[in-house]
């Protein structure tokens, strides 16, 4: 799979906690810009290990602060 | 300088806001005497206590208070250091005797409190390389053992067999696992599948350990916890306990059948590097594990005022986070903070003391008020709870 249709399926898991209604990029930052609490962000965690069958441990989740980092996050558990 | 605290100024704002309402602090309960386990002075008033874990009521009990009080005598005040380091005094295997005779098991280390019980086990059993899978409401000891280990962490969906089995399905088949569970969860009172997540940790080759904390005294035949009465006991490696609950007193302990389980006592830091209990603590600790084995009556009790308690507040109209009363934990459910925090308010005014949650002590969006009874109390207290409930309801308008 590409980059870019990693982002694309990316974005699709992200809007429903887009409640500010942002243009969503690479850039946007979880806590920021979507202003999600840690709750929130392990329903997301979830949310994509199963979108592509596989597990994004915990202890990585503090380096993953943008949607571009969780993009190539996702890029290489995928292998 | 930067100032370090400046982080939590949102939480000073919030925090502030709330009293600002008029309301008394719900996170800063003062106890100003203690008559009984189920009566305290609060406030100046005369309270009945629905928000303790003293669920078998045993604070009280004199058999209890009397090994304490010999043992303060006898021992003195404090263990001024670690078991490791400083020495171990006789109550401390006292103590842990009687948690093997409780538990049938071959071995049991008791820690200074429950949350280092979770941290040091967890911590201490899953290495570099190995994984622990736990589930998502897990009790914030369980995620900060996680933190202290240096495996790696993973999460399924509360109490979901298939999520479980989805998330070990992915990992690699020889890899050393911890499936980490709650028999009781402790914010919404309710019990796990064990029996399903079990099976399923087994079938991917993980160890298991379950925390029974909330259910120690009155799940299974001997009390020993959730597992125990879905006939687990075969199947489970660690079970981790504490003595701040149904025991009365202070104090965290892990048993085993594992041969090799002795040898946690000499790696494991929230264990080493840390003062011991009191050995008046594990004095108290051990009479009252001990009056627990044969606590049929208190058992009944306190599964009867329970299951009063949340018929009482169902039928009163009240939203409960579970649709029977599952384990001595009856939730209310409320819509959100200021609403939670106004009913709390007027319980303590109409002398109840209950628990006001909210996330991220609970799971994301959930406000609670959570009642736990004790083994004390009585079917007419359980009337006169319910009935200050609606009065208390009444009087918000």
């Amino acid at each position: 799979m590409t980059d870019q249709a990693i982002a694309a399926r990316l974005f699709a898991l992200i809007e429903p906690f887009n409640r500010k209604g942002l243009a969503l990029s690479a850039d946007t930052h979880f806590a920021n810009d979507l202003e999600l609490d840690s709750l929130t962000v392990m329903d997301l965690v979830a949310n994509i290990e199963d979108e592509w069958d596989i597990n994004m441990p915990l202890n990585m989740l503090p380096d993953l602060e943008t949607v571009g980092q969780v993009a190539d996050a996702v890029a290489k558990l995928k292998g | 300088m930067h100032d370090l605290l400046s982080k939590f100024d949102g939480f000073i704002a919030e925090h502030s806001g709330l009293l600002a309402t008029g309301v008394r602090d719900p996170f800063g309960v003062v106890m100003e005497r203690v008559l009984s386990p189920t009566r305290a002075i609060i406030n100046g008033r005369d309270t009945m206590l629905v928000g303790t874990y003293n669920y078998m009521g045993m604070t009280f009990d004199p058999d209890v208070i009397a090994a304490g009080k010999q043992a303060l005598e006898d021992y003195g005040a404090g263990s001024t250091g670690s078991r490791v380091l400083n020495g171990t005094f006789t109550p401390h295997l006292g103590v842990e005797n009687a948690l093997k005779e409780f538990y049938g098991t071959t071995s049991a280390i008791v820690f200074s409190t429950g949350y280092q019980a979770n941290l040091g086990m967890v911590s201490t059993l899953a290495g570099k390389g190995d994984y622990i899978i736990l589930d998502a409401d897990s009790h914030a000891s369980i995620y900060d053992g996680c933190k202290l280990s240096n495996a790696e962490v993973v999460r399924f969906r509360h109490n979901n067999v298939a999520d479980l089995d989805k998330r070990l399905g992915r990992l690699p088949a020889d890899a050393g696992k911890l499936v980490v569970l709650e028999g009781v969860y402790s914010m919404l009172g309710d019990i796990a599948p064990l029996q399903e997540l079990v099976a399923v940790a087994k079938r991917h080759g993980a160890m298991v350990l379950v925390d029974e904390a909330h259910a120690m005294g009155f799940f299974g035949q001997h009390g020993r916890g959730v597992y125990e009465e879905l006939g687990l006991e075969a199947d489970v490696d660690f079970v981790v306990g504490t003595f701040s609950k149904s025991v009365g007193t202070v104090g965290g302990f892990a048993v085993s059948n594992h041969p090799k389980f002795e040898i946690l006592r000499l790696l494991c830091n929230p264990y080493r590097f840390t003062a011991s209990l009191p050995p008046a603590v594990a004095a108290t600790a051990e009479a009252s594990v001990r009056k627990l084995m044969v606590a049929d009556e208190k058992r009944a009790n306190l599964w009867a005022v329970s299951r009063a308690l949340h018929g009482g507040l169902k039928a009163a109209g009240f939203q409960m986070a579970t649709e029977t009363p599952e384990s001595a934990i009856i939730a209310v459910l409320l819509p959100d903070q200021i609403s939670t925090v106004a009913m709390w308010h007027q319980l303590l005014e109409h002398g109840i003391y209950c628990n006001m949650s909210r996330p991220p002590a609970t799971p994301a969006g959930i406000f609670l008020l959570r009642c736990s009874l004790s083994a004390a109390h009585t079917l007419d207290d359980v009337t006169e709870i319910v009935s200050r409930f609606v009065a208390a309801r009444a009087s918000l308008g």
